[in-house]
C-alpha cells in the first residue's frame, strides 16, 4: 500500500455567525471532525449532498480557508501553522480546479497571462521560456499554442475549463483538489473533461481529491470514495467495495438516488425525505438519524465513530453490523 | 502529449476588455457629447488665455467704476475694475478644472486605498478605517472649511487637498464594498491558491476588476470637486483674487446681478454644463465599464 501524501486528522471548519458585541453568536459547523487520507498516486472521491461540507473541506486542505482545528500533513509535512514563506513554496505541489470556469479566470488577463502567473510566482523558467512553458501546457490541456493572447470570455465553458486545469497544471503539482470540475458543463463537454483529467493524472502521476455529486463519475475516476454528510465522514471505502457493498444506509440512499438506465430494473429503494439539517445546530448522537430509515434511539446518545468493517473499509454507524443494505 | 484532439478557438483578433469597453461606451450619445464638451472646454482653457488680447488682472483705466457692456472688444463685458470678463472666464474656467481634476484623483487615490485595505483585510482594520471614514463623514463640510480658512489663506496646493480630503469617503465605501465581494470570487482564489500575496491580489486581481466603478466614481468626483471649489471660492475661502475662478467670478458679480447680469451667467453656466458633462460622462462609462453580460 502506497503512504499517505495527504493526510486529514480530525479536521475542523468552525464559522461564526451573527456575533456581536452583545451576543456570542452561532457556529457553522462545515465540516466537523473529518479525518482522511490520500495516498500517492491516488484519486479519493467526495461525495456528498449540497451544504455536507465537500468544498470547505477541499479548500481547506489548501489553506484557502483557515482550519478551526485538526491537522492536515502534506507529504508529512503539518500545513496547519506554517508560516507564508513556506506555505507559497508548498502551494507549486498542491493545486485546485474550481467548480465554475466562468468565475475562475480573471475576465481582466489574457490566458497567457492566466497561466504565466503561476509560473512568475514561483520563478519558474525566464521571460522567453515562460512563453514557451505556456504554450506547451495549452498543448497538453487540448488547446491551440495561440489561445494564450486570448481571453476568457473568447472561450466555451469547457475550454475555460481546461485554461483552468492548464493553471493548475503549470506549477507542476503533486495533489490536486478537483472541486466539482465538470458539475458546471453541459453533459457532453463533461466526458471530455473527464477523460482529460484521467488521462494527465496518469500522464503525471497526480493524486486527486476529486469533489462530486455525480456518483457515475466518481466511480468512473476514483479509488477511493469518502462519504460526507453534515461535515462527518459517514462512509469510506475503496469505489469498487463502496459500490458493491454499501454499509452506511446514507451511502445506500446516495446510490439509489442515482438513475439506472434501465427502465425494467426495479429495486427496492431508499429515498431520503427533507433537507439537510442546519449546521448550526446539528442532530446530537448521529447527525444522519434524522432522514435514516433505520434510526432507533440508540442513535441520538453519541456520535458513532468510524468503524473498520472490512479492508480498507470503515463506517460510521451502529447499526452497520445488522443492516443489509446489499441490493 | 496527452489529448491529440486541438479544440478549434475563434480565429477573430482578441478582445481585450479596455476595447470591448470602447465599443460600448460609443453607443452612448450624451456621455460622448459630454466627452465632447469637456475636451472643448479643456482646449479652450489650456489655449484661450494665449490668443486672447487681454491679460486677467490687465485693466483699462476707463472703463473703471461699473460693468461694462457686451461690446465688439469685450465680449461678455467687463468687471467694475475694467479687466475683460471673457478672458476672466477662460481663465477661471482653467483653475476651476485643474483644482477640480486634482482634487478628484487625490480623493479617488486616498478613498481607493482605504477602501481596498478595508475590504480586503476586513477584521479591525476595517473596523477602524471605516469608523474614521464615517467620522470625516460626519464633519460639516463649509463650517470646517471656513475653520481652516480663517487660520490660513490656501493656495491652490493647499485648496487641493482640502478638497481632496473632504470628497474620498464616498470612493472609500465603494472601493471597499466592490474587495469585499470581490476577494471571494474564484479567481482571486485560485491566484491565492498559486501563492500570491495580499498586494499581488489586491493590486494585480481585484482592483483591476473593480476598475469601473472607481473610474466611475472619480469621474463624478470631478463634478463634486469643481462644485465645491465654486462654493468656497464664492464665499470667499477659495483662490483669492485678483486670480478668477468660477465661484469667485459668480461672488463678485453677485453684488452687479441687477445692473449687469451678463457678468454672473456665463461662469453659472459653465459650472452648471461642465458637472452636467461629467455627470453624462460618468453615467456612459458606467455603462461601458460595468456591462450586465
Amino acid at each position: 500500500m502506497a503512504e499517505a501524501l495527504l493526510k486529514v486528522t480530525d479536521l475542523k471548519v468552525h464559522f461564526p455567525i451573527g456575533k456581536t458585541l452583545l451576543s456570542p453568536g452561532q457556529t457553522v459547523r462545515a465540516v466537523d471532525g473529518v479525518s482522511l487520507e490520500v495516498r500517492r498516486g491516488e484519486v479519493v472521491g467526495l461525495v456528498g449532498e449540497s451544504g455536507s461540507g465537500k468544498t470547505t473541506l477541499g479548500r481547506s486542505v489548501l489553506r484557502l480557508v483557515e482550519p478551526t482545528a485538526g491537522s492536515v500533513t502534506f507529504d508529512g509535512e503539518e500545513l496547519t501553522g506554517v508560516p507564508p514563506q513556506r506555505m507559497k513554496a508548498l502551494r507549486s505541489r498542491m493545486q485546485i480546479i474550481f467548480q465554475d470556469p466562468y468565475a475562475s479566470l480573471n475576465p481582466r488577463m489574457s490566458v497567457g497571462q492566466i497561466i504565466g502567473e503561476a509560473l512568475l510566482l514561483h520563478h519558474i523558467g525566464t521571460g522567453k521560456d515562460r512563453g514557451q512553458r505556456v504554450g506547451d501546457l495549452l498543448q497538453q490541456v487540448g488547446l491551440p499554442r495561440e489561445a494564450a493572447a486570448r481571453f476568457p470570455h473568447e472561450f466555451s465553458g469547457g475550454q475555460r475549463q481546461r485554461i483552468g486545469i492548464a493553471r493548475a497544471l503549470a506549477v507542476n503539482p503533486d495533489f490536486i483538489v478537483a472541486d466539482e470540475p465538470v458539475s458546471a458543463l453541459d453533459v457532453s463537454i463533461q466526458a471530455q473533461i473527464i477523460n482529460l483529467i484521467q488521462d494527465l493524472r496518469q500522464a503525471l502521476g497526480l493524486s486527486l481529491l476529486f469533489i462530486g455529486h455525480d456518483l457515475s463519475v466518481i466511480e468512473f475516476l476514483c479509488d477511493r470514495v469518502v462519504v460526507l454528510y453534515l461535515g462527518k465522514v459517514m462512509e469510506t471505502a475503496t469505489a469498487a467495495d463502496l459500490y458493491a457493498n454499501p454499509r452506511h444506509p446514507y451511502t445506500r440512499a446516495l446510490l439509489d438516488a442515482a438513475p439506472v438506465p434501465d427502465p425494467r430494473v426495479r429495486r427496492q429503494r431508499i429515498t431520503l425525505k427533507g433537507d439537510l439539517p442546519s449546521p448550526i445546530a446539528p442532530p446530537s448522537g448521529c447527525v444522519f438519524r434524522t432522514r435514516c430509515p433505520f434510526a432507533i434511539e440508540d442513535c441520538a446518545r453519541a456520535i458513532p465513530p468510524l468503524e473498520t468493517v472490512g479492508s480498507d473499509h470503515s463506517v460510521a454507524c451502529i447499526r452497520a453490523a445488522e443492516l443489509n443494505l446489499t441490493e | 502529449m496527452v489529448d491529440s484532439t486541438i479544440e478549434a478557438i475563434a480565429t477573430t483578433p482578441p478582445q481585450s476588455y479596455g476595447r470591448r469597453a470602447l465599443k460600448r461606451f460609443l453607443k452612448r450619445p450624451m456621455a460622448v457629447l459630454g466627452l465632447a464638451f469637456l475636451v472643448l472646454l479643456a482646449l479652450i482653457v489650456i489655449f484661450g488665455p494665449l490668443i486672447s488680447p487681454y491679460s486677467f488682472d490687465g485693466q483699462d483705466f476707463s472703463l473703471i467704476g461699473s460693468p461694462g457692456p457686451m461690446t465688439a472688444e469685450h465680449w461678455l463685458g467687463t468687471d467694475e475694475l475694467g479687466r475683460d470678463a471673457l478672458t476672466r472666464l477662460i481663465y477661471g474656467g482653467r483653475v476651476s478644472l485643474a483644482v477640480g481634476l486634482a482634487g478628484a484623483i487625490i480623493s479617488t487615490l486616498v478613498g481607493t486605498v482605504v477602501g481596498a485595505f478595508a475590504g480586503f483585510y476586513r477584521g479591525w482594520t476595517d473596523t477602524l478605517l471605516m469608523r474614521f471614514t464615517d467620522v470625516m463623514l460626519s464633519i460639516p463640510t463649509l463650517p470646517l472649511v471656513l475653520l481652516l480658512s480663517g487660520l490660513f489663506r490656501p493656495g491652490p496646493v493647499l485648496l487641493v487637498a482640502i478638497v481632496g480630503t473632504l470628497i474620498w469617503m464616498g470612493t472609500a465605501r465603494l472601493v471597499r464594498s466592490q474587495f469585499m465581494a470581490l476577494r471571494e470570487r474564484e479567481f482571486v482564489e485560485a491566484a491565492r491558491a498559486l501563492g500570491a500575496g495580499g498586494f499581488r491580489l489586491m493590486f494585480r486581481h481585484i482592483l483591476p476588476t473593480a476598475i469601473g466603478p472607481i473610474t466611475v466614481a472619480a469621474t463624478l468626483a470631478v463634478g463634486s470637486a469643481i462644485m465645491l471649489e465654486s462654493a468656497l471660492s464664492f464665499l470667499g475661502f477659495g483662490i483669492q483674487p485678483p486670480v478668477p475662478t468660477w465661484g469667485n467670478l459668480l461672488n463678485s458679480a453677485s453684488s452687479w446681478l441687477s445692473v449687469a447680469p451678463w457678468l454672473a451667467i456665463p461662469p453659472g453656466l459653465c459650472i452648471l454644463f461642465t458637472v452636467l458633462s461629467v455627470n453624462f460622462l460618468g453615467d456612459g462609462l458606467r455603462d461601458a465599464l460595468e456591462p450586465k453580460e
